[in-house]
Order: structure tokens, then C-alpha cells, then sequence
């Protein structure tokens, strides 16, 4: 019997070991092909340039993006295209910028890190010259290292782990996780939500990881008392029976969930049946649970998180409604993100000067310095700078769902 | 109290282990094969659950039965079109094929259903039970999950001490070549090995996303490979085996998330199975291999 087991064991290795080189494999015959792809698209942009109407002399640049289209985490991907295609569209519509045009294309990362180096090689081989992207930290990470080799631009939507603007090629439009952890804590301090909190986080990923350390430290400084502090992994993501044991009973009021949505929508579900009804309250990572298939969104009753973007505001009405025209269905924080970020862009590639025959290299170059310079009224926070460190500066904004929909508080 | 409340809790979640842990005890035993399709299986009965039930809304008790009619189907076609032809070959070939089976399973489904995860409608509506004034309250879908275990080990065990295809079964996993001369049909006692279990699946799959509400094309992978360890952990062959070292996991997985780490318990659940396969080479409940000389 042992060999059996251990012969399943070796399979196991020897098909993770195939999957590794499988992958390596491509990424070297997409690097190989760059050469002669990338002459290919040129020629092919230079048609699409001539054939539009208005920015016929100054041509256009291409935006790639890059994000979860598919899989677990698609709310995201998907709002950050869609977010990303109508900025470009409406600036397009308005003649551009200095009369160049925007173009945007998307690839799905399925939010793997290896996926999304795949979908960057892909966009490189279409001509792209800027990344919107990725979507989430974990490929954003990986992909940050690459556009660094390249000095591709890269600013990412809603890639908040701190790795994730490590370059100075990167700049990102939504908090870093750190300052979520923070934010949250003051937060809750401040308007005084509830004093014992309990934690449940995701140890396999940096970014709840990342949120859970800066919530921890500075929950201290707010008087608020962790009662306790419970981690699962990518492993253990259905079952939280224990967790949400050990936080009823230490008299948790408030249970802090830096987590994705779709685990927090098995969460309210079995605090639910525990009779177990303490303020949830997560991050930018909540966003979305409102449309989890076959979620009953009445569990979210009362939950809270912290995003700078709420779709009822008066401030985003109009965005709201084109997005709702164009796409069908209500714009999230993603969607909001990517949106500045495509105006970000325009902004610095205004204050830049920059023209689109330049290559992505030097365009990168000007970025860099004219990203650090504008200040743009988004979405997500009026008067919105960056430093060189690619951090943005904006306030943060939380919102209660109430009858099934956001209320900015 | 609290104790009492990760017991019973870590009892359900090792009950689900166990009824799935019958099922690559049992195929063991009689084929002497892995069945690592055997997680996957779950999942195909939870999806057709789901469709049924959250899609059709159909009643839950159609979708119980229609998960159990095509999960006995699926299993026993699996057999029949990537298992019996390799009835002769090494075992390290029939073990690739079933990780092939098991991957073709769960693309199959990714095809069809796509990889968002979807909120399981519980199949279990049994009200929760509060004792000792409500400081301990247990849902109605844990019960119902040990309950099933009790019934489904104690319906196992009588069907093969009492009926002619469960003396078949025991016979074949005893001797296949003295089976054969007795005149029992080895091909149909595997067939219904792999029909009994995978229609346990099917019932394993109900009760896991009725307690753990999330289904994707992955959610019968890491339950099963916590039910093959529970399977080798119980002695690999032996239905009392597969129950025992179900539950214990189960015990074991719940009080060390609760007492020792939430974030180590997978490690301490596959660290106790190195322990007692060092003490019991073949698991708890498992047959000493007496060599003859």
C-alpha cells in the first residue's frame, strides 16, 4: 500500500514540476518572438492610427490592462476594464488628448501571477505602451518586475500590496494595504463603532496579511482591544466554524475582515447560523459581495467597508449611469479606480508633452516625473496627488450597506 | 462549553470526511486502485444539486436524488471507460489515469459552469438546536451530517455482511483470483463498488457546501485528499477504518484550528498521519501484511 501512496505523491510532484516548465517554456518563446512581433504591431498600429478620424496626426497610444476576467475574483477584473474603456472612450470623444487617442485592451490573469506575466507578454506583442494593471497584488507583484526590466508605465487600479509600486516605474490609484490597516483602525476608533474587535484573515495572501499588520499595530493606539486574531489559508477557505466560535465568545462587536469577497459571503453565512451578529466590517476587498451568485444579500445587512468609491454619491452619478448604460450593471470601486487611472494618465501625458510615436521606454521616463506634478478631481478622492514613490494622496471614504445597496456614512 | 461546540463541530466536518473516505476505502479494498477522481465527484454532485435546486428551483430532496442517480452513473461509466481496460496494468499506470480522470472532471466543469464561485442553498433545513440555555447551539445541518454518517456506516456494513453482492465484494477484496473460481463476477462486484461509492459522494457533496456554502469546479479537491489521508489513516481498505480515521481528522482539524493555531491546522493534520503511519504502517483499523514464506 505504501507504494501506492507514494508512487500518487511522486505523480503529484512530477505534474506540478510539467506545469512550471510548461509555463517557463512560453514565457521564453514569447520573449524570443518579441522582436519580430513587436515590428508587426507597429506597422499594424500605424493602420489602426491612419484609419482615426480625428487623431489622424497625432495617432494613438495603447493602453494594456490587465486583470481577472474570469475566476473568483472577475467583479474586479472585469470593473477594471470596463472602467478603463470608458475613460479612454470619453476622452477619445472630448478629441483626446493634445488630439491623441486612447486605445485599451484587456487581457484576462485569472489573478495568477504566471497567467498575468502571460497576459503582459501578450499585450507587449499588441504594441501596448502603458499598463493600467494588474487588477490584484499577487500578479501585480510579479508583473511590477517586469515592466520594470521593460521600463513599461505601469499604474495599477487597485493593486494594493506595498510590493506593488516597489519600482519607480509604478504608481497605483487606490490605498496601500498598509494604510487600509490604518485607515480601518482609525476608523473604527474614531467613530467609535466598538472597543473588542476579533480578526479573521487570509495568511496565504499578502494583501489581508499586509491590512491585518497595520490594523493590529495601530488598533492600539485607538483603544480598541483584539480579542481575537484568527487566520485561514487558500486551503481552508469554506469552513470558519471555529473562528467565528472563538470571536462570539470572547465578546467580539466588531469583526474586521480584510478579506475578498467571495470567502466574507461564506463568513455572514455561518456567523449567520451561529446567530452571530456583530459589525462586520472589511476593505476595498468587500467590494463586490453584493454580487456573489445566489448570495442572499440580506446576511450583508449592515456591513461596512472601507472604499473611496460609492456608486450612489452624488459625485459619481454620472459616471454611475454611463456605466450602467454601457455595461448593465452597477460600477464598483474597481471600476471607479480604473477610471481615474485612465485620466491619471491623460493628465501626465498632457503635462509630459508626450506624443504617440515616442517608445514605451521613453514614454515611461516622462511619466515618471509628470505622474509626481498633476492633481486630478477623481472618482475616488478630489484634489488626488502622487508622490515618486507611486503612492497616491486622497481621503479615505467608508460606506454601510443598507437595503441591499452602499450609503456613504 | 466552548469545547463541546469544536467537538461536534470538528464530529460533522469528519463525518463528511468519513463518508467520502468509504468511498476510496472501498474501491481499495475490492480494485486494489486510487481513485483520485473520487473528490471531483463531490463536486459533480454539487453542482448538479445546485442547478436543481438554486437554478430550477426544484425541491432539494429532487436534487438529492438526481446527484445521487448521476454521480452512480458517472462513477460507474469512469470505471468502465478509464479503469477496466487497465485492469492488468501497474498500478502507477491506473494512478495517472484517475489524476486524469480527476483533472478532465474538474475542466469539464470549469467549461461549463466557469470558475466563479457560487453560494450553495443549503439542502438541510432542520432548525438549530440550543442546549443549556442557548450557550451551546448546534445547526441543524451538523446533525443531519452525523446522523447520515451513522446511517450510512451502519447501511454499509449490513449490505455487505448480509447480502450476496456484499459477500461478493468482501470476497473479491479477500482473493480476486478464488472469487473468480467461486464464480462471482469480478467485473460486476467493481462496478458496484464504484456505483455504491460515488453515490456516497454524491451525499457527501450535499452535506459538504450545505455546511461550507461555496462551489466551484475545486471544492471536492482538498476535502478529497483530507478524506484519502483519512482513508490511510484508518488503514486503507477497512470501512470501520474509513469511519474512524474520518472522524478523528475531523476532531483533530477543528481543536488544533481552535486551540493550537488557525493557521497551522492542515500542517498538524498531515503531521499526525506521518506519526501514526510510522507507529501503524497501515493505519489504525488496517490488516497486518503477514508474509509467507
Amino acid at each position: 500500500m505504501r507504494k501506492v501512496v507514494s508512487l500518487g505523491l511522486a505523480a503529484m510532484m512530477a505534474l506540478s514540476l510539467t506545469a512550471c516548465g510548461g509555463g517557463d517554456t512560453a514565457a521564453t518563446t514569447a520573449a524570443a518572438k518579441d522582436a519580430e512581433t513587436t515590428a508587426a504591431a507597429d506597422s499594424a498600429e500605424t493602420t489602426a492610427a491612419a484609419g482615426e478620424a480625428a487623431g489622424a496626426e497625432a495617432g494613438t497610444i495603447k493602453l494594456g490592462v490587465i486583470g481577472p476576467l474570469t475566476g473568483p475574483a472577475a467583479t474586479y477584473g472585469i470593473a477594471v476594464a470596463n472602467g478603463a474603456d470608458m475613460a479612454a472612450k470619453e476622452i477619445n470623444a472630448a478629441g483626446g488628448v493634445n488630439g491623441i487617442m486612447f486605445e485599451v485592451q484587456a487581457e484576462d490573469d485569472e489573478n495568477d501571477p504566471e497567467k498575468s506575466i502571460n497576459a503582459y507578454n501578450t499585450l507587449k506583442d499588441a504594441g501596448m505602451q502603458m499598463l493600467v494593471g494588474t487588477t490584484t497584488s499577487k500578479p501585480c507583484i510579479a508583473v511590477a518586475a517586469e515592466t520594470a526590466n521593460d521600463n513599461m508605465f505601469q499604474i495599477t487600479p487597485s493593486g494594493s500590496a506595498v510590493e506593488c509600486v516597489a519600482n519607480d516605474n509604478v504608481f497605483r490609484v487606490c490605498f496601500a494595504d498598509p494604510d487600509q490597516g490604518t485607515v480601518s483602525a482609525k476608523y473604527i476608533g474614531e467613530n467609535k463603532l466598538a472597543t473588542k474587535v476579533a480578526i479573521i484573515y487570509d495568511s496565504s495572501t499578502e494583501y489581508s496579511a499586509g491590512i491585518r499588520e497595520t490594523f493590529v499595530k495601530e488598533a492600539a493606539n485607538e483603544g480598541l482591544e483584539i480579542v481575537a486574531d484568527e487566520a485561514f489559508t487558500a486551503d481552508s477557505n469554506t469552513d470558519f466554524s471555529v473562528q467565528l466560535d472563538k470571536a462570539k465568545e470572547a465578546g467580539a462587536e466588531l469583526v474586521f475582515l480584510p478579506i475578498y469577497y467571495q470567502e466574507a459571503s461564506v463568513i455572514l453565512k455561518q456567523a449567520h447560523d451561529k446567530e452571530f451578529a456583530p459589525i462586520f466590517f472589511g476593505c476595498d476587498g468587500m467590494d463586490g459581495i453584493l454580487s456573489v451568485e445566489n448570495f442572499d444579500t440580506s446576511l450583508a445587512e449592515g456591513l461596512m467597508l472601507l472604499t473611496p468609491f460609492s456608486s450612489t454619491d452624488d459625485s459619481s452619478k454620472k459616471f454611475t449611469e454611463d456605466y450602467v448604460a454601457a455595461y448593465g450593471t452597477d460600477p464598483n470601486q474597481f471600476g471607479a479606480d480604473s477610471y481615474d487611472a485612465v485620466y491619471a494618465i491623460a493628465a501626465a501625458v498632457e503635462k509630459a508633452g508626450i506624443t504617440a510615436d515616442m517608445d514605451y521606454s521613453a514614454m515611461c521616463d516622462a511619466m515618471k516625473t509628470a505622474m509626481t506634478e498633476i492633481s486630478i478631481d477623481g472618482l475616488t478622492g478630489a484634489g488626488m496627488t502622487w508622490n515618486a514613490a507611486g503612492e497616491p494622496n486622497k481621503a479615505p471614504k467608508a460606506v454601510k450597506i443598507v437595503n441591499g445597496a452602499y450609503e456613504m456614512q | 462549553m466552548s469545547f463541546l461546540s469544536y467537538l461536534i463541530n470538528g464530529i460533522s466536518l469528519g463525518s463528511i470526511y468519513a463518508i467520502i473516505a468509504l468511498g476510496y476505502t472501498m474501491v481499495y479494498g475490492i480494485a486494489r486502485m486510487l481513485n483520485f477522481a473520487h473528490g471531483d465527484i463531490i463536486m459533480v454532485g454539487g453542482f448538479v444539486i445546485f442547478t436543481i435546486v438554486s437554478t430550477l428551483s426544484l425541491p432539494p430532496m429532487l436534487g438529492i436524488l438526481a446527484a445521487v442517480a448521476a454521480c452512480t452513473l458517472l462513477g460507474v461509466v469512469i470505471e468502465r471507460v478509464a479503469y477496466k481496460p487497465l485492469r492488468g496494468a501497474s498500478s502507477l499506470a491506473v494512478l495517472i489515469t484517475a489524476i486524469g480522470v480527476s483533472y478532465l472532471l474538474q475542466n469539464v466543469a470549469l467549461l461549463i459552469f466557469g470558475s466563479n464561485a457560487r453560494q450553495f442553498t443549503s439542502v438541510v433545513n432542520v432548525p438549530n438546536l440550543k442546549l443549556a440555555g442557548g450557550a451551546l447551539s448546534i445547526s441543524g445541518v451538523t446533525m443531519v451530517t452525523i446522523a447520515s454518517c451513522i446511517v450510512i456506516m451502519v447501511g454499509l456494513t449490513t449490505f455487505i455482511n448480509k447480502t450476496k453482492i456484499g459477500q461478493a465484494m468482501l470476497a473479491v477484496s479477500e482473493d480476486t483470483g478464488a472469487a473468480t473460481l467461486m464464480g462471482i463476477d469480478v467485473n460486476k462486484t467493481i462496478s458496484v463498488t464504484f456505483a455504491i461509492g460515488s453515490a456516497l459522494a454524491a451525499i457527501a457533496g450535499a452535506l459538504l457546501c450545505s455546511t461550507y456554502p461555496s462551489l466551484t469546479p475545486y471544492t471536492g479537491s482538498m476535502p478529497g485528499i483530507k478524506a484519502f489521508v483519512a482513508a490511510v489513516f484508518g488503514g486503507i481498505g477497512s470501512i470501520p477504518g474509513a469511519m474512524i480515521g474520518g472522524i478523528l481528522l475531523g476532531i483533530i482539524e477543528n481543536l488544533s484550528k481552535a486551540y493550537i493555531s488557525s493557521q497551522l491546522s492542515d500542517a498538524i493534520v498531515f503531521a499526525v498521519l506521518i506519526v501514526v503511519l510510522l507507529v501503524r504502517p497501515t493505519g489504525i483499523l488496517g490488516k497486518k501484511i503477514t508474509e509467507k514464506v
